[in-house]
């Protein structure tokens, strides 16, 4: 029986590359690894260890200084954080109200402003350029900016009432109004990012529904509540993905306005302000860690919640 | 017709309203800048004044803010450098290969908070007398960058088609030599838009700055604390500060506005 030969699928590797030294041909092989370890062996390096360490830390009494000695305390810290009516859950009430007031704000304004932008119209560069400076600003310079704005003596903000003959506010110095106002500091700068996902989305779908539903007689409000809308959902799914965590996790807006530790009634103390204070100004090491333990548990679990939502909506 | 010109009406009403609540803060912080403060302090000089340049001369002089200018060009710079170096080959392989679970890996760091992080990362680099020195920094701002330029860069090199490739392949390069001679070149304009952004959000960082940064090393977002004191706020060379830290981005973001643009948005569409 003679051997059959096979004739020749793919050109071999000797005779693509005949002259290649033996390292090279190896680096070729493995490229998909060579080019993708990098990246994950520096990230990795710089979580893995960090919270595997965080982990441990939550389960001991360590304060003072990380180098002193602490005790194994077991879930001690998680029973003292998950009782504590005074700081832990207020911050947690924080977070989720600064979160979730700036993300409908957001989305809605957003929605509307991408609506608006959505048909060619004259001077459209202009306004491209407006939205786009509010997202490049540095977010500490923006809190200071409007730190000024919102001074109760001085800034432009209770001039601005003056002028209307409103009394003035006492905006970020105030307890009750601080947070609100950070939410709306929030808002100026993060809704310009809002708009620009959902223009992308709206520029990328097909005309043929929209044009159908003109045919059917269909009102602009109809249009967008039973077209638009649900075709731009999945796009709306991302916004809130990708400002949602940031919002969670919002840091140098409410620094730059109240300084360290969230104001003198803690009154913009939300989980990453409370775990920040713990770790750098306390030194409650143990105890900020079973809150950053807490906190991240909080984040995935929300990803994951609109996550799942997303494929749902994926599915349908 | 007559809804449709009602409807442009009300847009252009509705557009002034956004870009004048957008523009007319940043317009106040820079004219603030330009004001004494006992100016800034004077209500009926609100809008009419005698522009000064001194706090700006506060700024590069007295707070040392050249050498914080410095710091964070170099910070940014380095660190986009960096990150595009091991980004760029990453997301190439996790687009060709599909790696989906390895580019969450890299994507986490998008999640996580920093703060979570900065506890270990003190305690270790300050052991290695690291901290207050540049090499931290860098690392800590590319653990911001890296993600970044991982999730834009794997957005373009899935929009781009590997039959350019494999014709090259045939045509005797390498696979590696394919990418690098066919495929990175027709990336600059995906490359050019994840370093930008990669730039402004590191020369943006705070948090990592305000623990891992020293004396010498401080960033310009850090630096603007020092017109903030226990009792007062030196208000105008605060506004020259915050001017000098953003200006720059936005002049920026006025040349390059399309790759800002579709690098925020990369992926956004997909679902």
């Amino acid at each position: 029986m003679s051997a059959v030969i096979a004739p020749d699928k793919a050109p071999s590797r000797a005779n693509v590359m005949p002259d290649t030294p033996g390292w090279a041909r190896w680096a070729n092989d493995h490229r998909k690894w060579l080019f993708a370890a990098p990246a994950m062996a520096f990230v990795a390096a710089l979580i893995i260890f960090p919270l595997g360490w965080t982990i441990y830390l939550s389960l001991t009494d360590s304060s003072g200084s990380v180098r002193a000695e602490s005790e194994f305390i077991g879930f001690r810290n998680y029973i003292d954080v998950l009782t504590d009516t005074d700081r832990f859950w207020p911050a947690v009430g924080r977070t989720a109200a600064f979160t979730g007031v700036a993300l409908l704000f957001e989305v809605v304004l957003g929605m509307a402003i991408a609506l608006l932008l959505w048909r060619p119209f004259k001077g459209e560069k202009w306004v491209r350029v407006a939205i786009l400076l509010p997202l490049v600003a540095t977010p500490v310079a923006v809190g200071m900016m409007w730190r000024l704005i919102f001074d109760p003596n001085i800034g432009l903000a209770n001039q601005a009432l003056g002028w209307i003959g409103i009394g003035p506010q006492p905006w970020l110095a105030g307890q009750h109004t601080a947070l609100p106002t950070t939410i709306f500091i929030d808002i100026w700068q993060w809704t310009p990012m809002v708009v620009l996902i959902l223009l992308a989305g709206l520029t990328s779908l097909s005309e043929e529904p929209q044009e159908a539903a003109m045919i059917d007689g269909a009102s602009p409000w109809q249009r967008f509540r039973h077209v638009t809308l649900p075709l731009l959902m999945p796009t709306v799914i991302v916004a809130v993905l990708l400002r949602g965590i940031d919002a969670l996790k919002t840091f140098d807006i409410l620094y730059a306005t109240k300084g360290r530790g969230g104001g003198s009634f803690n009154e913009v103390e939300t989980l990453n302000v409370y775990a920040y204070g713990l770790s750098f100004d306390y030194n409650e090491y143990g105890l900020s860690s079973t809150v950053l333990i807490l906190f991240f548990l909080i984040i995935i679990g929300s990803m994951w919640a609109l996550t799942s939502r997303r494929k749902k909506e994926a599915r349908r | 017709m007559k809804s449709r010109t009602g409807f442009k009406a009300f847009r252009a009403v509705a557009l002034v309203l956004v870009v004048l609540s957008l523009v007319a803060p940043l317009l106040w912080m820079v004219a603030a800048s330009f004001k004494t403060n006992v100016d800034i302090y004077d209500s009926s000089k609100a809008l009419i004044f005698s522009p000064t340049l001194d706090n700006y001369g506060t700024v590069l002089q007295q707070a040392n803010y050249v050498q914080f200018i410095f710091n964070s060009l170099w910070v940014a710079f380095a660190a986009t450098a960096l990150s595009l170096l091991l980004g760029v080959p990453a997301a190439y392989a996790m687009s060709r290969f599909n790696m989906k679970k390895s580019a969450l890996v890299v994507l986490m760091a998008r999640v996580i908070p920093g703060v979570s992080l900065l506890v270990p990362w003190y305690y270790v680099f300050s052991n290695m007398r690291l901290v207050g020195g540049f090499s931290v920094l860098i690392l800590s701002h590319m653990f911001v960058s890296l993600p970044l330029i991982v999730y834009i860069m794997m957005g373009f090199f899935d929009g781009l088609p590997d039959e350019l490739e494999e014709a090259a392949q045939v045509d005797g390069l390498t696979p590696i030599g394919a990418f690098r001679r066919i495929t990175l070149p027709l990336s600059v304009p995906g490359i050019a838009t994840a370093g930008i952004l990669s730039f402004i959000f590191s020369w943006n960082n705070f948090m990592f700055a305000l623990v891992l940064s020293g004396a010498d090393t401080k960033t310009l977002p850090v630096a603007i604390f020092d017109f903030v004191g226990y009792a007062s706020i030196d208000w105008g060379g605060l506004m020259a500060a915050t001017t000098v830290v953003t200006l720059p981005i936005m002049v920026i973001a006025l040349f390059v506005q399309k790759y800002i643009v579709s690098g925020l948005t990369a992926g956004a569409t997909k679902g």
